[in-house]
Formats: structure tokens, sequence, C-alpha cells
């Protein structure tokens, strides 16, 4: 068969048409489309970047990735892409990308903690590894072995350490960066729904009638997201609203219909000043959708008085003096405040005035039912007068005009017949209440019943490409086990020590060591090895000096794998070369619930190695009677690890048995074949299946050659029969290899849409059978709860609530650092669309970084003018903790209202998480990254 | 139409200039002096730079103004840059003009050739409607007009929303996606560069050209009935008589002409 050329343009533009389509096409016109495509290979991934999870084509050509393509079949994306995805077949190829384990080494190569970096073997490496982790458990037993752990993990190599770590280690000192990213959405869920995850999915936007972004500046983060919202404004311009709350002005409120400029941390208000208006208005309009509240939903609260989650009186680090007086002035009002004036009024319901002390406890989960009549009280106080008068965020702004789109945004969500969607990401996580403000939104969905449904819905946008996937899904976390199990669960640790194999007790069940509660307890010298995963905690966390200098000059021994060298490979002891994305196999979750894999595309660059790869034989090197033995209490655990060996050789295991024979290479494991006659595997590389041409030399000083069977399957199945059964469905490893992905719970080969929601959910079908009920909301976790009112519990006998969801009185109340006359200024930190998080890849690809070489300072031009500062000149930064120097803009993409400044924090040269604040969510643990004052003057 | 007399005057002022290169310079330099003013069409000046003919006549190369500049955007023409000798430009795509409110480089200029009453509003300098040339999109290999969300170009400039702003048109392709793509505003572009700079492509697909290259221009014959600021191009309306070749006799001559043609 011979075609023209012009027939095969002609072909091959038909081919991709009828894919965006989601059309067959003939087979015999695929076959000359994919034979006109030369001597590169194309095969499907998801992008390496955000949360949104969009579907790409990669074209190999000599054992290296040459381009990329967005899928026309993919259904996030069909076809298209952000600039960085625009980039994906770059972000590998890095000049200085890393290519063998480097050791800080003494002149005569021993590790020297002060000495220069220098190559090492893997074998030395791993060597290296075993002897501090050993050094470590001695220490302080597993609690002093953290791990911090990634959003960007593949579910695989998340589960791998996981495993390695639950059930090897015993250690919970295991945290991900998306604790920074989502924890306040996922305390949201937990507290709300039950279970984790948003019950809604991206087909809402085709479906809304009105988008609302509540701290996201979704046109930079999600741009493809973003541009589904702008197709749905084209389609119906003058029925489809957008609104834009922001604290200040970005890409996002170009297309906004309304803008609403709110004063940091005020979300919270606005929130309940909407559920106030849908509560007052009520008995007049009839607003309230009664017959589903009362089937579906009960009235909940909890203590106010939790704190910021910053560090506590006496812990060792405040003892010894690590902190100075000016840091000391925000750490204080961890134990106690002065209820302000501001938050007086909100706080009344609760037993709180203006100029009260109020002393905090550590921050707890525990809430309650309360009435109805209790919930109205706690929102009386929202008027609108009181609410416009602490949330104006634009002190140019008329306030008449501020009140009229407060009371527009009310009207909106309120409509009748109107579908709303409101979209968050950082704004409203990253936030002291976090998990309150998250809890909030639900609250107005709930009562005009537009949760669930298509087209309406409150829904948690996510920042990473497995925040969801792996973090929250696997349970890469220090409290959590696969499928939203936990592991102060006694059922839950069973059901996980049985599907692994290991002896029951050996899961720890204190999971207290989040990823602040890591570097913090590194500070305080319990943690002595820690190893950095897939992301760059030096860079990324607030108050950073602090924890450089714990990692730089205690004794300690701090490991980073990367693909690059960052500040957190800069800081370590022993850097990792690792394998990047499409060097390995792997699979991402996106955040409407949609799983995608990806074969391994290349062979990896230099000796890296992959991420699953380094925990497997990192397991080699530790046996039963090396980590299963009795563990005194350490850091949070009050009571004694039980030994668990006799179990382990009633089991057949020996006290030498390996946790390489034990968690990865058993018999289940070997049952998985590699097979290059399965269509899956066929002409594709497995690095860690057979080895590669390389000839690495691993981990045993030998030539590595592959563990002989399909280990990356292995965990992907092990995992998803966790999932299985309960609402988290996921389908088997080769259906993904088939498919664009498929959201969660997926159940007799469907997809779910909607979840909760009888129609769509087939978990809510079975739970509805005998009621009839629309909607039900299946979580399990925390659905028995005691009575009470707004000020604490008054009947201790739990009712269940199985079913039900929860809509929680939470009131306004201040940030913990808040501007004063000598740092007068709030700062907030985000990130631009050209840049990816902490910028290690993305600073890497010319044209990224020709087009932002560095973080800039946004100011309103008159700060600017008031403090004596240039446009484009230098100016400090600078808050109690730190301070950096940042080139003045006044001009472009972000425009704040006067005192508040951003600066984006991709740039390790302008590093801006010396300036920022540690304090966090006290339910959710998730730092607040937007909120804290600094001075800003001429450098 | 220029009067004779400054016609003249242009000349005396070009050979003056001549005669100074001459000079300075030495004869070889002579022929690539000549070559380098015809290629000086593509060049970008300062801010604040008068008419290009003129600039190169009142230009005396003395580099005050590349001095001034903070970011070392402006460059004195070197033999060989193929521009005229010793006169300042910017390669937009290398480091654009930032744009300083204060704009440093144009007070200093002892001649005049940047002129501080063209970028100053209300007795206030006024970087924003400095002209130092304007952008352009090619819109074949610029990706926004693919689909992708890029827009760098628009988050980089630094009046957006006047000079670029963003299009919004529904892709049909997907059926669910916007485009979302350049377009610049004559009328407010300077010419600074930074979204030449700051475009993704390998060739820049958004670039600077001066105005005059850039810019198409329509009759002052024609007003737009529906924009009132449109008559300011009346003010230099021309009454200057328009032949063609069927028009170019007197109609006297053509009326008398034979009319062979005719029957």
């Amino acid at each position: 068969m011979s075609l023209s050329r012009r027939e095969f343009l002609k072909s091959s533009a038909a081919a991709s048409a009828a894919a965006a389509v989601g059309m067959s096409v003939p087979s015999e016109l695929e076959a000359v489309a994919n034979e006109a495509e030369g001597d590169w290979r194309w095969d499907k991934a998801a992008c390496r970047f955000c949360g949104t999870g969009c579907g790409i084509m990669m074209a190999t050509k000599n054992g290296k990735i040459v381009a990329v393509k967005g899928d026309p079949a993919a259904p996030v994306n069909r076809g298209l892409n952000c600039i960085k995805g625009y980039f994906n077949a770059k972000i590998m190829y890095g000049a200085d990308r890393l290519t063998q384990p480097l050791l800080r080494v003494d002149a005569n190569g021993n590790f020297d903690k002060k000495g220069k970096f220098a190559p090492i073997s893997w074998k030395r490496a791993f060597d290296e590894m075993e002897v501090n982790i050993k050094k470590a458990l001695k220490h302080g037993g597993p609690e002093s072995v953290g791990i911090f752990a990634s959003g960007q993990y593949t579910i695989m190599e998340g589960y791998a350490a996981q495993k390695m770590m639950k059930a090897g280690f015993r250690s919970n000192a295991f945290d991900p960066n998306a604790r920074h990213c989502m924890a306040s959405a996922v305390v949201g869920f937990y507290q709300t729904f039950g279970v984790d995850e948003p019950s809604g999915c991206y087909d809402d936007i085709e479906l809304t009638d009105t988008i609302v972004a509540w701290g996201s500046n979704m046109a930079e983060m999600h741009p493809i997201l973003w541009s589904r919202v702008t197709d749905r404004k084209l389609s119906d311009p003058d029925r489809v609203k957008v609104v834009s709350i922001q604290t200040y002005t970005h890409r996002t409120s170009d297309l906004a219909d309304i803008e609403i400029i709110f004063s940091p941390n005020t979300d919270g208000a606005i929130w309940n000043y909407i559920a106030r208006e849908i509560v007052m208005r009520d008995e007049a309009e009839g607003i309230i959708d009664w017959d589903f509240i009362k089937k579906h939903m009960i009235f909940a609260a909890g203590p106010v008085n939790i704190g910021y989650g910053m560090r506590r009186d006496g812990e060792k680090s405040l003892k010894e003096g690590k902190y100075t007086a000016l840091e000391m002035e925000t750490i204080s009002k961890e134990m106690s405040k002065v209820v302000s004036n501001k938050e007086g009024p909100a706080l009344e319901p609760y037993g709180y005035k203006a100029g009260d002390t109020m002393e905090h406890t550590a921050g707890t989960l525990g809430h309650w039912e309360i009435s109805f009549e209790d919930y109205k009280k706690s929102l009386e106080p929202y008027t609108l007068e009181y609410t416009a008068a602490i949330s104006r965020g634009n002190p140019d702004e008329n306030m008449e005009t501020f009140k009229e789109k407060l009371q527009a945004l009310a009207n909106l969500y309120i409509e009748k017949n109107r579908k709303v969607v409101s979209f968050w990401t950082m704004g409203m996580n990253q936030h002291t209440r976090g998990t309150w403000v998250n809890t909030l939104s639900y609250n107005v969905h709930f009562m005009l019943n537009k949760q669930a449904v298509p087209g309406s819905g409150a829904f948690s946008l996510t920042g990473q490409p497995s925040a969801c996937g792996t973090a929250r899904e696997v349970g890469t976390f220090t409290h959590r086990l696969p499928a939203d199990m936990m592991v102060a669960n006694p059922e839950h640790r069973k059901i996980a020590e049985h599907k692994w194999m290991v002896p029951e007790g050996t899961i720890n069940p204190v999971g207290k060591q989040h990823i602040m509660k890591i570097h913090r307890d590194i500070e305080d010298g319990l943690i002595k090895f820690a190893w950095v995963n897939v992301c760059n905690p030096y860079q990324d966390t607030a108050s950073a000096t602090h924890w450089i200098k714990a990692a730089r000059e205690m004794d300690n021994f701090i490991v980073t794998s990367d693909g690059y060298p960052g500040i957190s490979a800069k800081v370590s002891d022993l850097i990792l070369p690792s394998a990047m994305i499409y060097e390995k196999w792997g699979a991402y979750g996106n955040a409407e619930r949609r799983t995608q894999h990806w074969r391994q595309q290349v062979i990896p660059v230099g000796d890296a190695m992959s991420d699953t790869w380094q925990w497997v034989e990192l397991s080699k090197r530790f046996t039963v009677k090396d980590v299963w033995g009795e563990w005194a209490p350490s850091g949070p655990r009050t009571e004694a690890l039980p030994s668990v060996i006799e179990q382990a050789k009633a089991m057949g295991y020996s006290e030498d048995t390996t946790m390489y024979e034990i968690l990865f290479a058993n018999e289940i494991a070997k049952s998985y074949k590699l097979d290059q006659n399965d269509p899956i595997q066929k002409g594709y590389d497995n690095s860690e299946g057979y080895g590669d041409s390389r000839n690495v030399v691993g981990s045993d000083g030998k030539v590595f050659k592959g563990y002989g069977f399909f280990i990356q399957k292995y965990l992907f199945e092990e995992y998803a029969a966790f999932t299985r059964g309960h609402g988290h469905d996921l389908a088997p490893f080769d259906m993904y290899h088939k498919v664009r992905g498929l959201k969660w719970p997926v159940v007799d080969g469907k997809e779910t849409q909607w979840r909760f929601n009888a129609k769509y959910d087939p978990y809510a079908a079975k739970a509805t059978k005998e009621s009839g009920n629309s909607h039900a909301f299946y979580g399990t976790i925390a659905k028995a709860l005691p009575f009470g009112d707004l000020k604490g519990v008054k009947d201790k006998d739990k009712k269940s609530l199985a079913n039900k969801a929860k809509i929680f009185a939470r009131p306004y109340m201040d940030a913990p650092e808040i501007p004063d006359e000598k740092y007068d200024t709030w700062l907030c930190t985000g990130r631009v669309l050209e840049h990816w998080h902490s910028g290690t890849m993305t600073m890497r690809v010319p044209e990224l970084y020709r087009a932002v070489p560095e973080a800039l300072c946004y100011m309103h031009p008159q700060d600017a003018e008031d403090k004596d500062l240039k446009q484009g000149g230098l100016c400090w930064v600078e808050s109690r903790r730190g301070k950096v120097k940042a080139r003045v803009e006044t001009r472009g993409r972000n425009r704040p209202p006067r005192g508040l400044v951003f600066v984006p924090w991709f740039d390790e040269k302008v590093f801006i998480n010396k300036v920022c604040l540690d304090a966090t969510c006290p339910m959710s643990k998730q730092t607040d990254f937007k909120k804290c004052a600094v001075k800003v003057y001429k450098a | 139409m220029r009067s004779k007399t400054e016609n003249d005057r242009r000349k005396f002022i070009l050979r003056m200039a001549r005669g100074a290169g001459i000079t300075a310079l030495g004869g070889f330099i002579w022929s690539a002096y000549v070559d380098e003013v015809t290629a000086s069409q593509l060049i970008l000046r300062p801010p604040g730079a008068i008419d290009e003919d003129d600039f190169l006549r009142t230009c005396i190369k003395c580099g005050l103004c590349v001095e001034a500049c903070p970011y070392d955007t402006l460059l004195l023409a070197k033999p060989g840059d193929n521009k005229p000798l010793g006169t300042p430009y910017f390669i937009p795509r290398d480091i654009p003009c930032y744009m300083c409110p204060d704009i440093p480089c144009v007070p200093v200029c002892p001649t005049g050739a940047l002129d501080e009453s063209s970028v100053t509003t209300d007795g206030k300098l006024d970087i924003n409607i400095a002209e130092m040339g304007l952008a352009v999109i090619d819109r074949e290999t610029c990706i926004a007009f693919w689909g992708i969300q890029c827009d760098a170009c628009y988050r980089a400039c630094p009046i957006l929303g006047e000079a670029i702003t963003v299009e919004y048109s529904k892709n049909e392709r997907t059926g669910k996606h916007a485009y979302l793509t350049p377009l610049v505003h004559a009328d407010a572009c300077t010419g600074c560069g930074l979204c030449e700079k700051a475009c993704v492509t390998d060739k820049a697909s958004i670039f600077v050209l001066p105005r005059e290259v850039a810019m198409g221009k329509a009759g002052s014959y024609y007003i737009k009935g529906w924009d009132k600021t449109d008559e300011k191009r009346l003010e230099d309306v021309s009454s200057k008589k328009e032949t063609t070749e069927i028009s170019k006799e007197k109609a006297i001559d053509s009326l008398n002409s034979s009319m062979e043609d005719l029957y």
C-alpha cells in the first residue's frame, strides 16, 4: 500500500482528530498513521507536573525521549498541555543531572560530615545507609529513622517505601511534602465525609453555571482546567459566572465577573457569612433543602483553642534556646493568646470575648454533634457589616462596593437551579485554620443540596501529580495505611499486617511524626537518620534556617535521592542519583481520582536508579532481628513496641530472613512474571526487572541483573487489593495500560464520576437500597459522636451517624502572626506557571528559565513609593526568622493590595522559606505559607 | 512633503556626521558604516529615541545612555554588529528593556536624540508611553494558537491587560477547552521586549520590530465613524494630488487623443 504525502498528512490528521473525540479509526488507517511516525516510538504517560493529570505521549528515539505531545485521547486535556507540560521531554536532560552516588568524605575517603562530596559506589552508599540507620535505631528506635516522602512518588515507589517503613522499620516517621499542600483538604474530607478525596470530578466544569475560585490561582497553577473553565464561560457568557476570591489580584481574576480581595485568613468568615445568609433567609425564602439535610446531615462543633501547630513549651530545642527572642514573640502564641477585637464577635458563641486570654491545648481532631439551633447561633455574628469590616482586603476599595460583592456572591450560591462549583487549592489549605475553612465550604454546598451532584460541589484541587494517587491513597503519611486506613486503628493494622505477611503487632500504632515534626525531631536530636525521597524539604519548608542548621551541624545522617542538585541534596551527607519519571514504570493519581499508568520509556541517565530499587536494595540490608525486636518508648510513643520475632518464626521466617525476602521478593511477588510476550511489557525496558544495558554495579558490588520478576506490577496489584471492596476500588494493572486512566471506585470495569450519589456511585447505590435516599456518605471515620453545644460535650454517649455527613460550626480566628508596627506587611508565597515547586526540573529547561529566571517581590506601587523602593530595584523581605533579597515588581501578573507582598518560592536564590513561619493548621499539620508578617526595605 | 530647505538641512547634518565618522574611524571603516546605516531599519533604540533618520544625525555616540542603563540592556554598536557604529540599541531576546519608571537612560542624553518630552506625561517621566518598537506575533509558531496554555508573554508584560491582552475562544477540536491567545495592542505596547525574552519557543514567536517596520498605515481620508479619537488622524491630512495610470494626462489631452481603440 502506498500513500502520497498529501494522503498521509490527511490520514494522520484524521487519526488524531478521531482520537480526540474518542472515535475508533479503521485499523488500516491507524496502521498507516503509526507507520508514518518513523523511527521514534510514541507511548502514553502522564504529565510530570501538577495535580490536573494531563495525558501525554512521549516519543523515544535512540534511548532518549525526544519529544512530547498532548494525548488527544486523554479526557482531561484532549491533546493540550500547559507550558510545563510542553517541556516534559526536556526535564530529564538538564546538564547537571546527578549520575552517581556522592558522599561527604575526608581526605582519606572516610565519611566526614564536614567533608566535600565525592563519587562513591552504590555498594558504599548502601553500606553508609545501613550503618547510619542501625545507629539511629539504636539511638531512639524506629522513631529515629525518618523519611521525607512525596506526592510525586509513583504509586509503586510510594507503596514500596510505605511497606519498608511501616512493616520493616516499624517507623511512622514517614510523611510526604503533600502534607504541605493538601493535608487540610484531607482532614476536611475526613471530618465531613469520613473518607478522603473529592466527591465530584472535572466534568463538573462543563456542567456547572458558576465557578468560584477560593484562594486559588487556577489560571497559573491548573492551566488546563482553567482553559476548561474559560470554555464553559465562553459557551454561555451571560449565564455562567466566574468569581475569584483571593488576597491579591492575579491571572485568575482576568476571567472573573466578580473579584473579591479579602484580608488574609478571613475566608472562613466569608464562608460563614454565606451560610448565615442561607440560614437566616431560609424561613422567608425556603432556601435550605431540609429533606436532604434531615436524611444526610448532622451538625457538629469542636474546640476552638487549638493553637497554631507551632512548637510548644517544653520542647527540647526551645529549652536549649535555639529560637531567638524575636521568633519567640510569635511562638509564644502557641500556648495562649489574647482574643482580638477582630475575632471577638466570632468567638462569642464559643464563650470567648475580645480581651480574654485563650489558653491553647495541642490541636485535636475531636468534635461532637450539636443542634441546628447551636449551629445557627455560631453564624449569628457574620452579618454583612461584620464580615465586610474584617474581610475587606484592599484598603482602597470602597466598603459599600465590597459589601455588594459579598452579597452577590451569597446570592449566586443561593440562587435556585444555579449550579455552583467551588474550587480551591493552597489558599484554603495552607492556613492555620485550613481544616476549618475546608469544612465550611461543604456546609454551604450541603445546605443547598449542591454537593456530590453533577455540576455542583466544593472541589479541592490538588497541587502535586500524585498527592492523591500516592500520598493519600497509598497512605505515605505518618498516620495512614493504604486505602484510608489508620495506623492508630488496631483493625486496620491487622488488615495491613495480614496483607503484608508480617506478624500481628509489627506496625507501630503511634503515627504522629508529620513532616514538620520530622524536621523538629531532627532539630531536637530524636531523628538521627533522614532520607529525602522525590521532594526538596530543605527548600520547601518554612523557618528553613532551623532545619538546614540541624541537618548540617548536628550529629545525624541525611540522605537525598534526587535527579538534580537542589538545596536538599546540598545540605545532605549522601546523595543518591535517582531515575526520573519516564525512566521507570509508574502510575500517578490526579485530583479527580483518576489513576494513570505509564511504562518505562528509556533507561536512566548515568548510574541513576529508581526510588523503588533504592528501597528494595535497602531492604536487603535488614533482617528480622535487626528491626522486629522490642523497642523502648521513644518520641511520641509512650509504650514499648513489643518484639514480634517469635511470631515471625512461627510464620516460617528466621531471625536472619531479610526484609527483602519478606516484603518484596516473596512467592507472590515472584508470581508476577517478566514476559516479553505480554503485550503490556513487550519491547519495553524494565531496569528493576531485568537490569539494563548500562550494567550498573549494584548494592552488592556486582552488576545488577534485575529481580527477575515484574516488581512494579506486583507492588501495584498488592496495593490495589487494599482498595477493592470498600469504595476505593482500583482496576487491574493491565487495564490501566489500555485506557487513559480511570476514576476510582472502578466497579465492574466502570469508573465513578460522582461519589456518594446513589445514581452514580455503586457504593452509595448499595447503601441507599432500602432508604431510597439520594446520597450515602458512607465514609467510616469519626462516624459516632457524643452530643454537646458550641462550648463542649454534654452527653458522652456516642451516636452512630452511618451514611451521614457533617456541617461544622467553626469561627473566624486571626493568624498567629499578623502585621504590626515593626513588621507591617503580609507576606504571601506561592508559585508561578513556568516553574514547578522548587524549580529543580523547570529551572534547568532553558526556555522556562529564560521566561522566569528569578522570583520577584510583587507589591503595590504605593507601598513601593512609601518605602522608597524602586521598580526593578532590590529590597529585603525580612521577618522575625530571616530575610531574603528580591527585586521589586510593582507591575505585571500579580497585583497585591497595599499592605501585602507576594514572593514565589521556586527560586533557591530568593530563598523565601527562610522568612516564612512554620505555623500549621493544628488539625492537619499543614504549614501556612500564605501568611506571616514582614518588613520590606531597600537593599 | 519635505520642503527643499529642510532637505538641504538634513543633507548637511548627514554630511557632517559622515565626515565625523571618516575622521574618527578612517577610510576602511567607511564602507562598513554605509552598509550599517542601510541595515539600521531593524534596530531597536532606547526609549525616547527620535525618528531614526534624525536620531542618526543627532546621536553623538557618547554612550551615556548605555552607561545609565541598570540592566545592561543598551549596547553601543561596534564594527561588525551591522548597525550604525557607536549608536545605542538593544536586543530584547538577550536583555529587554525593563521599563524603569525613572528612565535613567533618557535625561542623560546631551543632544536630545533621546527626547525626554516624548516620555513625559504631565511633567513626569512616563515609560509607559515610550515607543521603542512593537511586539508582533507569529501565529503559526506561537503555541498558544495551538491551544497550549502558555501566555508567558502576557504574564511577562509590565503593562499586561493593556499592551498584551488574552483573547478567549473555544477550542472546537477538544470541545471543552478554550484557546487563550495573546493579542498585542499597538497603542499601549512600548516595545520593551519582555515578552520576546519570555517566549518559550526556540525562536521567539513574539518579537519586537521598530514600529515603522511592524505597522501599516491607513490613510487619513477615511475616519472610523465609530471611534471619536480616530479623528486625530485628520491633523496631518494632506491634499496632495494623486495620479493613477489612467489619470496622469490632463483631461483635455486625453479627450483629444486618438479614438482608434474605440471603434
